[in-house]
């Protein structure tokens, strides 16, 4: 039997950055916070690049407690529903299109999350990566670390619980 | 809570360039507790079909409402850095209603101060959210 010719390689490329794109632009409060996604396959890493309006202490200066649980909290919500987009796009069931015209999947609603605060966040560029460490069909538990200059040196770790985004309809 | 120590807490919240950009505004702050309100801002929308508030911007109000009633107990000297915070989502805010955080530092050592919080909207019987931190206590 044949094998089908596989794609070229931009088509592929350019159908994952579209949804990721799609995805990641449809929320306000990410473009508000300035966050970003650059993806390797299907990993994703988030970039936080440093602003003023993230501060917290300005004496320190520090980022703000707040701003590093949003971005953490972001993380493990884009990092899930990729985990699912993924799939849909890559079979074919959800045309990358519908995403781009604004028919995003509905996100998971976070249950609840903690931080853990392991140093301060000093004022430059953060990133974080999510490990979704059980995503069944009604609940999800995400594993979160943020990271500055040294990736073995985190600054802050969450764990959340989500409620799935019911996929019957 | 007198006028100077008012002015004290409006200063505090304008000094913190994050809690100014989420349009935070401190109602009180004193003896342990802390009252901040979030306007509702379309900037901090997390579910654009809806236009429910994302969830990290709750997070911040918490975050910030926690610290200062860990601040404003009379035993700490003033500093605090946040250790964990854990947040309860009960139910999505409503859309277009401003948020309200209450906050009460319960116990204090000369380390660890323990708060716990709820967030409401204008339906004050039902929160939106609960949590509870552990803070730092330093300075002085």
């Amino acid at each position: 039997m044949a094998r089908a010719r596989p794609e070229p390689v931009q088509v592929v490329k350019q159908r994952r950055d579209a949804a990721l794109k799609a995805l990641v632009e449809g929320v306000p409060y990410i473009r508000f916070l300035g966050v970003q996604f650059e993806r390797r396959g299907d990993e994703l890493t988030a970039v936080m690049p440093f602003d003023e309006k993230l501060i917290g202490n300005p004496l320190l200066p520090a980022l703000h407690g707040g701003a590093t649980a949003a971005f953490l909290e972001i993380t493990s919500i884009i990092g899930l529903s990729w985990g699912h987009l993924w799939e849909e796009i890559e079979s074919g069931k959800v045309e990358v299109e519908t995403l781009t015209e604004g028919r995003l999947p509905r996100l998971p609603k976070t249950i609840d999350f903690t931080v853990d605060y392991l140093r301060s966040g000093l004022p430059r560029d953060a990133y974080a990566r999510a490990k979704v460490n059980r995503s069944g069909r009604r609940y999800a538990s995400v594993h979160v670390e943020a990271w500055q200059d040294n990736r073995s040196r985190p600054f802050a770790q969450a764990t959340g619980h989500f409620l799935m985004p019911r996929r019957d309809e | 809570m007198d006028d100077e120590k008012n002015k004290i807490a409006q200063q505090f919240m304008q000094a913190l360039p994050h809690a100014r950009a989420l349009g935070m505004r401190l109602i009180g702050m004193g003896k342990g507790k802390a009252e901040i309100e979030m306007e509702y801002d379309e900037r901090l929308i997390g579910d654009p079909e809806t236009g429910v508030i994302h969830g990290g911007a709750v997070s911040a109000l918490m975050d910030t409402c926690c610290g200062a009633a860990a601040m404003s107990h009379p035993a700490s000297p003033g500093g605090t850095a946040t250790i964990d915070l854990r947040i309860d989502y009960m139910r999505p805010a409503t859309p277009g209603q401003a948020i309200r955080a209450h906050a009460e530092c319960y116990h204090i050592t000369r380390s660890v101060a323990f708060v716990r919080a709820r967030a409401m909207d204008d339906d004050s019987a039902r929160p939106v959210a609960t949590a509870t931190g552990t803070f730092t206590v330093e300075g002085g």
